[in-house]
């Protein structure tokens, strides 16, 4: 419970994410930023990013990034520079890389996958006989010669 | 009972005289013995309705299995008697909650005298071991339901229904009593409580988990149908008649608990998200998600005999999907900001739960699904399969849901990689299937059961098609960005609403009274309508607040007018104010618009002294294009205050498009071919004559 409460004070301050004191005066290397903070995690938080959280650390994080921007990193330098620091966990948009590709891969194939068993099973009902127009079976023609003979 | 009554309160065991009753009555000793009193009872109600839910699950299987109507005739009434139980415990522990009886473990820890009388309420199911017992009170409400107004359905079917009902009741009042018992007692009562959350002290939470558990354990009703079915051996178009209902009402009321969700996250936590792709909230997105295959798929059931083993199976895992998100929440397996009193031998018991009941449907299922035969035969084009492809999207889309969910878990067990998997890996790898989905919904929708022309269908859309683009392109022209999401919302939002519009025109024919025939449309027909065209308006919001939102942070000072995209704002004072149980710090802001007022907002942030925590509520002027959005933060060192504004377009939408939806749920459930299957009303409605 406490563990609880300590995770929801963190994610409902006051004032969430970046504050006034932060933001660069350059507003297209801050647009930057912004859009980097929002795939950043906040490792304290519980999958929140380090735009939207109040922690402190994700505030350093805030700086420090916009510390690599201003030193005329790149979005990729920026970012592998926290993710060596604070490794992978840190991405919410996890890398397309090693096992990875199971992750960002299941959806298509399964789309193909379900795709192909939905379209067998279609083509199967199309071409399945209706029962009604099926006819009679043996026995029961058997049974309706029988009836009427009588 | 009377002396010890007078021991503990008037002290005059022998002289107790008629007139000394109001003292008596009136003592603060005498209350403290009944509250004392009900919550005992409360907790033997819960241990009888344990055993009765054992008796309804025994005994009317085996009545089933051997055709014995006096044994099949338990599950009626047994169910009738445990529903009333639940409530009577339930509503002990709620009368805990009112009286604030801080003997009780989970009232000290989630009450507060000081608390509104509504959060005291709704504090019975803001903590684990409350929502437990609702959890239970609600699968024996169903079940009760089920016993009460299944008059019309087979005997051995309704026996084993209830059977299997009772079985889920039986696992899950052995986890509270085992586990996460409510009536546990405190050694020594303290004087007063540590407070509920005070994240949870709001009326849109208050009651979003009542909404969502009626989801999560009404899909439980859908789960039940089709193990009695498998066991039976029989599934035919009456079964897909009767199990729809329930599937309706489960998402009718998951739909409303995750927009209440949705809602309250986006006003109250300060920065405007609706969606946070949080494991929890995924929990609750999956069975939404399959509960919507589900009802469509038993629509082929019902009218075609086809589909079955498919949407049994479907049956079976949205309920699977409902275990999974309570194993979610409890077990604190993935880590979440919604996770609540994490331990692992809650989730232990759960897993238990879930393996016993997704493993023996499924075997089950192996079993017994191959004879089931599909009778209907339909063309390659045909409503029936548009429907297969709805489901094959709301399928895949789950599915995508589940592996982001769980992957972080999978990665690390297997391959030892410790990441995450956040927003925007699910932005990315779920909305092609809504797109796809959405593009799909006005053709298929209006195709013709058994077999249908693709030309024909696509015809009347002609002219929708064309404005549908023009509209995307129109907002293409009009945003400043490069961003697709903004555009391919809107053409998929008029796209699905005039389909809507021609789909229901279509229906009624040509000729003379067209308007009456439009208003005589079957129930079913109105549903289908307005659902669809909530999720089209859904998809407008969603996409605009994705696309268009625009924000800025500064720190103003009292007095200043200050201008933020094209509005003039002027912060005219804050305050500090107290409230029942926390002091706000209340910014009052002008709002102008070229020179026309526009709105004075008061956005607060609150601070809860006994819970030590803050919140803020966001001041939020709304209307169709734009919801503008502020937020105080706070004091800065050297004069003025940090304020936050946010412009989102089309953001209400949202919510309008999700109540749309629910409502066309509510449309379809009072159709009059469901009032014949529930059977308890069929004779109030014998007298209207035949149309």
């Amino acid at each position: 419970m406490k563990r609880f409460v300590l995770i929801l004070m963190l994610l409902a301050s006051p004032l969430a994410a970046v504050e006034p004191d932060e933001v660069l005066s350059d507003p297209v290397l801050e647009q930057r930023a912004r859009e980097l903070s929002k795939g950043l995690r906040c490792l304290v938080c519980r999958n929140e990013s380090i735009d939207e959280s109040n922690a402190s650390l994700a505030k350093d994080l805030r700086l420090l990034l916009r510390e690599r921007l201003v030193e005329g990193d790149s979005d990729t330098e920026a970012v592998d520079f926290i993710v060596a620091r604070y490794g992978e966990y840190v991405l919410l948009n996890p890398t397309r890389g090693g096992a990875n590709w199971i992750l960002w891969w299941a959806g298509p194939i399964m789309l193909l996958l379900a795709g192909g068993a939905g379209m067998l099973y279609v083509r199967g009902r199309s071409r399945a006989n209706a029962p009604q127009d099926a006819g009679l079976s043996d026995e029961e023609a058997q049974k309706l010669r029988d009836i009427l003979s009588k | 009972m009377t002396t010890q009554l007078c021991a503990n309160g008037a002290r005059r065991a022998k002289h107790l005289r008629l007139f000394d009753l109001p003292i008596v009555i009136g003592s603060t000793a005498f209350r403290a013995y009944i509250a004392r009193m009900i919550t005992e009872l409360g907790h033997f109600a819960l241990l009888l309705a344990f055993g009765v839910a054992l008796v309804q699950m025994i005994v009317p299987m085996i009545g089933a299995a051997k055709g014995w109507p006096g044994w099949m005739a338990v599950a009626e009434p047994a169910a009738g008697v445990q529903f009333l139980l639940i409530a009577a415990s339930f509503g002990a522990l709620t009368w805990a909650f009112i009286t604030s009886d801080f003997s009780l473990a989970v009232v000290v820890s989630n009450s507060h005298s000081m608390k509104p009388m509504l959060y005291k309420i709704s504090g019975t199911w803001g903590n684990h071991e409350g929502s437990m017992l609702l959890w239970v009170l609600i699968v024996a409400l169903f079940g009760a339901m089920a016993a009460w107004f299944g008059g019309q359905l087979p005997a051995s079917l309704r026996a084993r229904v209830l059977s299997v009902q009772a079985s889920i009741g039986v696992a899950f009042m052995a986890f509270i009593l085992l586990t996460s018992n409510p009536f546990d007692r405190m050694v020594v009562p303290p004087f007063d409580g540590q407070d509920l959350n005070p994240l949870l002290q709001d009326p849109g939470l208050a009651f979003h988990p009542p909404f969502l558990y009626l989801g999560y354990v009404g899909l439980s009703m859908a789960f039940s149908f089709a193990v009695a079915a498998l066991i039976e051996g029989r599934v035919d178009a009456a079964w897909g008649r009767w199990v729809r209902p329930w599937t309706l009402a489960a998402w009718v009321f998951l739909t409303i608990g995750i927009a209440l969700g949705s809602w309250w996250a986006y006003y109250e936590l300060g920065w405007g998200g609706f969606w946070f792709w949080d494991p929890v909230e995924n929990a609750s997105f999956m069975p939404w998600l399959l509960a919507a295959a589900l009802l469509h798929s038993a629509i082929v059931v019902e009218k075609r005999e086809a589909l079955k083993s498919w949407t049994i199976l479907l049956a079976i895992l949205a309920f699977g999907f409902s275990l999974i998100g309570t194993f979610i929440v409890r077990s604190g397996l993935l880590t979440s900001v919604h996770a609540f009193a994490n331990d692992p031998d809650r989730g232990i018991f759960i897993l238990g739960i879930m393996a016993f009941f997704m493993g023996g449907a499924l075997i089950l299922y192996s079993l017994r699904a191959g004879a089931m035969e599909a009778k209907g035969v339909f063309g390659l084009v045909s409503r029936e399969s548009a429907l297969v492809l709805n489901n094959l999207l709301l399928a895949v889309s789950c599915f995508v849901v589940f592996v982001g969910t769980m992957w972080p878990l999978l990665a690390e067990m297997f391959f030892d990689r410790k990441l995450s998997v956040g927003p925007p890996f699910f932005d990315a790898a779920f909305t092609p299937f809504m797109v796809l989905l959405g593009l799909a919904l006005p053709v298929g929708s209006s195709m013709a059961w058994k077999r249908a022309s693709l030309k024909r269908a696509l015809y009347p859309l002609r002219y929708v098609f064309v404005v549908a683009v023009a509209i995307g392109g129109l907002a293409w022209a009009m945003q400043t960005g490069r961003s697709l999401i903004g555009p391919v919302g809107m053409f998929l939002g008029a796209w699905i609403l005039m389909g809507v519009v021609v789909d229901l025109l279509q229906r009624t024919g040509r000729g003379p009274n067209r308007l009456r025939r439009l208003f005589r449309l079957p129930g079913a027909d109105w549903g289908k309508a307005t659902a669809h065209a909530g999720l089209g308006i859904t998809m407008v919001g969603i996409a605009g607040i994705y696309a268009w939102t625009v924000e800025d942070i500064r720190v103003a000072q009292i007095d200043v007018p200050f201008e933020v995209f094209g509005y003039e704002m002027t912060l005219r004072s804050v305050t500090k104010e107290n409230g029942p149980n926390y002091v706000s710090t209340t910014a009052v802001i002008d709002v102008v618009r070229d020179g026309e007022f526009v709105a004075t907002l008061a956005p607060e942030k609150r601070f809860y002294p006994v819970a030590q925590m803050p919140t803020t509520e966001a001041a939020i002027h709304q209307n169709a294009k734009r919801d503008l959005y502020l937020v105080i933060g706070d004091e800065q060192v050297g004069g003025g205050w940090a304020v936050r504004t946010y412009v989102k377009a089309m953001t209400t939408w949202i919510w309008i498009g999700c109540a749309l939806m629910a409502l066309g749920g509510i449309f379809s459930l009072f159709d009059r071919r469901f009032r014949v299957a529930v059977g308890a009303r069929k004779r109030a409605d014998a007298p209207v004559p035949a149309e």
